[in-house]
């Protein structure tokens, strides 16, 4: 892969190829240059968190005085332990781990079949299929609630954590086939054939060989749906009625409502609400860029 | 029709996105077809077609079953039932009194706002999709590029996807509040404005200020989506250029937007849907305002049945009928042009 131009330098990524022809200096100062630009667009990301973590600081009344402060009046540092000592916050965050790991796992087991199927087969129905997974993308939750909701009272549903968890995956599922029958088409035919060849029957190829070829797709399909069903809100606000299993995006929001205006615990929680995504997908991201199939066949 | 729709997103929509459709795909590289197979994906599409096996549909049905009973229902049965409901004639309480034949329809199609909700929706969704397109295209280059930090800068990205929407709208709510919002606060002490802006009650403002929450909120997943197309173009195609003699920018322009196609089809289809879909930055960030004068469609069918004067379930199916329509619409056509120029530039 490595070739030596005439200008000198070895070439070994793409950016790198794009950038030789840049005069000697850029080079030198894309060190600095490079960094600091990251720092301008992380912060232009997390800038309205930031306003968010300090009005978390501020005592409730604060957030709404004017004029506006850049800094709280009055620090108020105990708010964080505050929600966190909460029970109704930690039922919340039960439920909504719950409900998205839930969600997030019937949807890999229902997709994956689905997508590689689809994706190897010709049969009767197939197009019939693949138009049916785009059309319940269009449908939003929201013009489907009342629905739903007549669906899940008729099989005493409500109230349950299980008739969040089929709305989810019902409406994420169309995103995770989309993905996975892209990544399963892209799979030469000739690695299954060889898999077959040495033994390993349909289902053995398709644990053992298709799917660590598929990671970075099943990892694509992960963090999208569980992100979705941390998120959810309009499903969750009219199914569940019961405070104590409410999810995060629905109870937290009974902090501040007509009665009563806690905006600095609203905000700690929704602060401590994202960490469990970021973390989740600061752990699998270094597989959505991973590249496993390079290489696989020569 | 229906065909054609399936061939659309089965040849280009995505999946045979192969080259990289989702965050990671890397596995443009490895296909026989080469580092432009993704541009070729109809083609080849066909090509894979001879290769791939018959099934009767029985053994179809033990593979896709599972997610056919899902998709019935949670999505199906209440779509028949949206149906039913736009067909119904319903009391103010929500009632159902009787069958309404196509009167739902047709008072959607005579509500005196509908015009004005039908321009806010195009406005919505072309400046939050375009925009989005745009920012995230930079940005997918720019974190490809390898620098101190870069990781740090990946994760500072995804805060607002992670976050969730309806406190992320209510959050904005408060910064671009008159009185008390810190982004005027901002603004008037950097003079760059004499008195404070009314962003979420000034006509002026209203749409400007709700686009660029949606645009913010829709960066993280297309720029990661990008990413990894951008990741799956292998680097031999990049030196071809170079020993071709082509400068930097050519090399964007005619190497690797090209082979960005299968992204930025899955970004564009999904952002689409998505925007057009979505509920909570419109309805928060408009609450204030009386009438319909900045709804968009979707914000439009729930005040129909909840907020409105008319609290008529019935026209509000109705009206959410009108919307996945639309939205196909939108997407059949937009696949379509998308196809249509693919053929002009072979």
């Amino acid at each position: 892969m490595s070739v030596v131009s005439p200008a000198g330098p070895r070439i070994r990524t793409s950016t790198e190829a794009v950038l030789v022809r840049r005069p000697k200096g850029w080079r030198r100062a894309r060190t600095f240059v490079l960094p600091l630009i990251g720092l301008a667009v992380a912060l232009v990301f997390l800038s309205p968190f930031l306003v968010m973590l300090i009005d978390a600081l501020r005592t409730s009344s604060d957030v709404t005085t004017t004029p506006a402060s850049y800094l709280p009046r009055q620090w108020h540092f105990s708010t964080f332990s505050e929600v966190l000592s909460d029970t109704r916050f930690l039922n919340w965050l039960k439920t909504s781990l719950i409900v998205a790991a839930a969600s997030t796992l019937i949807v890999l087991v229902v997709s994956v079949p689905a997508a590689y199927f689809t994706a190897r087969f010709r049969f009767p129905g197939r197009t019939a299929f693949l138009l049916l997974v785009l059309i319940t993308q269009m449908f939003s939750p929201t013009s489907l609630v009342v629905g739903i909701y007549r669906e899940f009272f008729d099989a005493n549903l409500v109230n349950t954590y299980l008739a969040i968890i089929l709305t989810n995956a019902a409406f994420n599922l169309a995103f995770a086939i989309w993905i996975l029958h892209g990544f399963f088409s892209s799979i030469p035919q000739e690695i299954e054939e060889a898999a077959n060849l040495d033994g390993c029957g349909r289902f053995g190829t398709l644990a053992r060989i298709m799917l660590p070829l598929t990671l970075p797709g099943l990892v694509t399909a992960v963090v999208f749906t569980f992100i979705a069903a941390w998120n959810e809100y309009v499903v969750a606000l009219t199914l569940m009625q019961d405070d104590n299993k409410k999810p995060l995006t629905v109870g937290i929001s009974s902090y501040v409502t007509g009665y009563q205006q806690h905006w600095d615990q609203l905000f700690a929680a929704s602060l401590i609400a994202i960490v469990p995504v970021v973390i989740l997908f600061a752990t699998i991201e270094k597989h959505l860029v991973g590249g496993l199939t390079a290489g696989s066949v020569k | 029709m229906a065909d054609q729709i399936a061939d659309s997103v089965a040849a280009s929509g995505s999946p045979d996105a192969a080259s990289g459709s989702g965050p990671g795909s890397t596995s443009g590289p490895a296909l026989p077809g080469g580092p432009a197979a993704g541009v070729r994906a109809v083609g080849r599409r066909r090509n894979r077609g001879r290769e791939r096996g018959r099934a009767p549909w029985w053994v179809a049905l033990l593979w896709l079953g599972p997610a056919l009973l899902l998709i019935a229902g949670v999505v199906i049965y209440p779509a028949i039932e949206l149906v039913r409901a736009s067909v119904s004639h319903y009391s103010i309480t929500g009632l159902r009194l009787g069958s309404a034949g196509g009167r739902n329809y047709s008072k959607v199609l005579e509500h005196p706002a509908l015009n004005t909700v039908l321009k806010n929706t195009a406005v919505w969704v072309v400046a939050v999709v375009a925009l989005t397109i745009l920012i995230s295209l930079a940005l997918a280059q720019f974190l490809s590029k390898d620098f101190f930090g870069r990781k740090v800068v990946r994760w500072a990205i995804i805060v607002p996807w992670a976050a969730s929407l309806v406190i992320t709208a209510r959050l904005f709510t408060l910064i671009y509040d008159y009185n008390y919002g810190i982004l005027n606060h901002l603004l008037l002490s950097l003079h760059l404005i004499s008195k404070p802006v009314d962003f979420l009650g000034d006509d002026r403002w209203t749409m400007i200020s709700m686009v660029a929450v949606g645009v913010f909120v829709s960066i993280p997943f297309t720029a990661y989506v990008f990413l990894a197309g951008l990741n799956a173009i292998p680097t031999d195609v990049y030196e071809a250029a170079r020993i071709d003699g082509a400068r930097p920018w050519q090399v964007y322009w005619q190497v690797t937007l090209p082979l960005l196609r299968p992204a930025m089809l899955v970004a564009s289809v999904l952002n689409i849907i998505y925007v057009f879909n979505s509920f909570p930055i419109v309805y928060t960030l408009n609450d204030r305002n009386p009438g319909y004068t900045h709804d968009t469609s979707i914000t439009f069918m729930y005040k129909l049945a909840f907020k409105s004067a008319d609290k008529d379930v019935g026209m509000s199916a109705a009206a959410g009928i009108f919307n996945v329509a639309l939205i196909l619409v939108v997407v059949l056509v937009y696949l379509r042009l998308v196809k249509w120029q693919e053929s002009e530039n072979r």
